[in-house]
């Protein structure tokens, strides 16, 4: 008897794919169990996680936060074309919200009938998301202060940060 | 024209607001009027505050736009921060 993975594939069906933005936590057995299939020789995947230091600091919390319609497009975007690379499935799941130190942020998963192109795919979603994907992320210190990576303005510009009368 | 126009993370932080409306002059680079274009918005949006960037990457209807698109009444306009998910 025929899998429903093989008949898909006899129909010339298309990979599964699956872009996701949520609050909620991130679990990797669910998502590996979500694309597994019989025709899959090979699943690959990657998680982020909340580190506790950055630039010698330490790390308690980060807070994401994202233009969520354009953050979903993009997302979806990327998995299409991760997809698109050699044939995989592909499922992406970005949370935002607050997390803490040790917590999922992004979990990837790409699988295919040989490993080269589930590699090749759940890669691409990750380098993807970080050039592209309007998400950001503040990070809370343990001294109490907050900044924002890659985005935060120097002291002159903050002080001098006032809307002039072209905009209401 | 009159457009809105959202801001996210440190830009909407130092501009103390997520939104702000903004008029976009009506013209092209010849003085001749025409439709307003991205890249009219973005000099318009780039002087707001000294924490934005001279060329502030600018997202209509939820997709990144190029300059020479030309804006219509009712777009959604955002202005997009260096991104930072993963």
């Amino acid at each position: 008897m025929r899998s429903p993975s093989f008949r898909r594939w006899l129909a010339g069906e298309k990979a599964m794919t699956r872009a996701e933005i949520t609050n909620a936590v991130i679990d990797p057995a669910a998502l590996v169990d979500e694309i597994r299939a019989d025709g899959v020789g090979g699943i690959a995947t990657f998680f982020g996680t909340v580190r506790d230091a950055a630039n010698g600091r330490e790390v308690v919390a980060l807070e994401y936060s994202s233009y969520e319609a354009m953050a979903t497009r993009e997302l979806e975007s990327v998995v299409a074309e991760a997809a698109a690379l050699g044939g995989a499935s592909v499922i992406a799941v970005h949370r935002i919200g607050s997390l803490r130190v040790g917590d999922i942020c992004v979990g990837i998963a790409a699988a295919h009938a040989h490993r080269a192109a589930a590699f090749d795919a759940c890669r691409y979603v990750i380098e993807e998301i970080k050039k592209r994907v309007p998400i950001w992320k503040r990070e809370q210190f343990a001294d109490g202060e907050r900044e924002w990576v890659n985005c935060e303005p120097s002291r002159d510009a903050l002080s001098d940060a006032t809307i002039e009368t072209v905009a209401k | 024209m009159e457009m809105r126009v959202r801001f996210f993370a440190a830009y909407a932080d130092a501009l103390g607001r997520s939104e702000v409306v903004i008029s976009v002059p009506d013209g092209g680079a010849d003085g001749a009027r025409g439709p307003a274009t991205v890249a009219q918005l973005r000099r318009v949006v780039e002087r707001l505050s000294p924490v934005l960037p001279p060329r502030p990457i600018v997202a209509v209807n939820a997709k990144y736009a190029s300059d020479d698109q030309v804006l219509a009444a009712g777009d959604e306009v955002a202005i997009i921060p260096p991104v930072a998910g993963g």
